[in-house]
């Protein structure tokens, strides 16, 4: 690797002034799966990189009924999907955590990390979106808190100013008889980038299984994670059925515009994208009435 | 900043200091300065495990580590597995089961296997692969590597 200068600050202020010092040269590490391979393979040679590794205050998570689930920036994948809060209510996030690279990968791997690079394939990204979850972002200003599907601006590219660092994510705690998954389809069976991604997320009415809310959200077929808002509409209010999922799955599938690359065609994206909504959406339902 | 600083790792039980700069990988520093070579450097780029350590109880693979990141951590690696003179129940059963060819892949998936082994004394067959899926080994077909798990929890997989 070229040579850069090091920073591992102590306090999140310290890092929002070493990133304002040092412009557009400076790149942030976490947990260093996707940074250090760019530096080593993608010809990224930043004249400076600043650690978050001291920063404590960026790990762990928290979860109370009232206020939902708390989940820091630089928390790794594998404490992610082990929380059992997570695998129980959160049940997306799981999914997607537990699905992303291997152990080792697991170990070190951020939530924060794997949103902020905004790739359209992230695992993380379409969980955190249909569990409606909020970024707070630090920045030189104070802190804001934006929607995580409202960080992607395009194919790896974010909506976070340079001098800003994600600090943390907040999910509401889901309400009853709801239930979340996310499934991606890879060549490989696991250390491999998903051709097609979908998280969705379930909640029926309390005595049938009238769904009242949906969210289905699709990743690695557009420039960014999206929302299958017209699929989502089409299921409110009505009773799940096979056929009303067969529907849906059909207009996710047209949300989808995917281009054609090493992975797989356009064509073949497309289609994989209804079959695995109408998939999802049977295992979503099944989780909403055990939970 | 870009100058040299000492890190300081206990590896194996023991301490170790390393003055080097922070563009050094932990897998650099274990292999060039302090010359604990059976972490290999396979694909450098996180996808074939052979680089895998134990670090402060998780596995990683340390050719994404930077060295300065591990700064004060607690490491295993393969040279700490053997207890005077007496090797590792994992690197036993490697042995008696012939699972190891070449040998490059097998320090890295003997210590995936004990990272799976503290936390899952008993795994099935399923979670034996889940557990060595970021360790590829080019020789085996990984059957007698599975084996040579099961073997170490004195199950058969």
């Amino acid at each position: 690797m070229h040579r850069f200068e090091y920073f591992a600050p102590e306090s999140l202020d310290e890092a929002i002034t070493l990133l304002k010092e040092h412009g557009d040269g400076v790149k942030l590490l976490a947990g260093g799966t996707d940074l250090l391979v760019q530096m080593k393979e993608a010809g990224l040679h930043p004249a400076a990189v600043v650690s978050l590794h001291a920063l404590t205050e960026l790990r762990g998570l928290e979860f109370d009924e009232a206020d939902g689930l708390h989940v820091g920036a630089a928390t790794d994948m594998a404490t992610i999907e082990a929380f059992a809060v997570v695998r129980e209510r959160f049940a997306a996030l799981a999914d997607g955590a537990g699905v992303l690279g291997s152990v080792q990968t697991r170990n070190m791997a951020t939530l924060g990390g794997n949103i902020a690079n905004a790739a359209p394939s992230a695992d993380t990204a379409p969980p955190l979106v249909v569990l409606d979850a909020i970024a707070e972002i630090a920045g030189p200003d104070g802190s804001r808190r934006l929607p995580v599907g409202e960080i992607f601006a395009g194919p790896g590219t974010s909506t976070l100013a340079p001098d800003e660092i994600l600090v943390g994510f907040h999910l509401p705690t889901p309400p009853a008889r709801t239930g979340s998954v996310y499934q991606r389809h890879t060549p490989r069976k696991i250390m491999d980038i998903a051709v097609v991604g979908v998280a969705v997320q379930l909640t029926l009415a309390t005595d049938a299984d009238t769904i009242r809310e949906a969210r289905i959200c699709l990743g690695a077929v557009a420039p960014t994670v999206i929302r299958a808002r017209e699929a989502e509409e089409a299921l409110t209010d009505h009773e799940a059925s096979d056929e009303l999922f067969a529907q849906a799955a059909e207009m996710a599938q047209a949300a989808a515009s995917p281009i054609s690359d090493v992975r797989g065609s356009a064509e073949f994206r497309r289609y994989l994208a209804g079959v695995m909504t109408k998939r999802c959406l049977g295992i979503a339902l099944e989780r909403a009435k055990g939970a | 900043m870009a100058e040299k600083r000492t890190v300081r790792y206990t590896i194996n039980g023991r301490s170790h200091e390393a003055y080097i700069e922070p563009n050094r990988t932990l897998l650099e520093v274990l292999r060039d300065e302090l010359r604990l070579t059976g972490a290999k450097e396979g694909c450098g780029t996180g996808d074939c495990g052979a680089c895998s350590v134990i670090v402060n109880g998780k596995v990683v693979t340390s050719c994404l580590m930077l060295a300065p990141q591990a700064d004060g951590a607690e490491l295993i690696t393969i040279e700490g597995l053997a207890h005077g003179g007496e090797l590792h129940p994992l690197q036993q059963t490697f042995i008696e089961k012939g699972a190891v060819q070449c040998g490059f892949c097998i320090p890295g998936m003997i210590l995936a296997g004990k990272a799976l082994l503290d936390s899952n004394p008993k795994p099935n067959e399923h979670e034996i692969r889940q557990a060595i899926a970021g360790n590829l080994c080019r020789c085996t077909g990984y059957t007698k590597i599975v084996e040579a798990i099961a073997a170490a929890t004195g199950g058969v997989a």
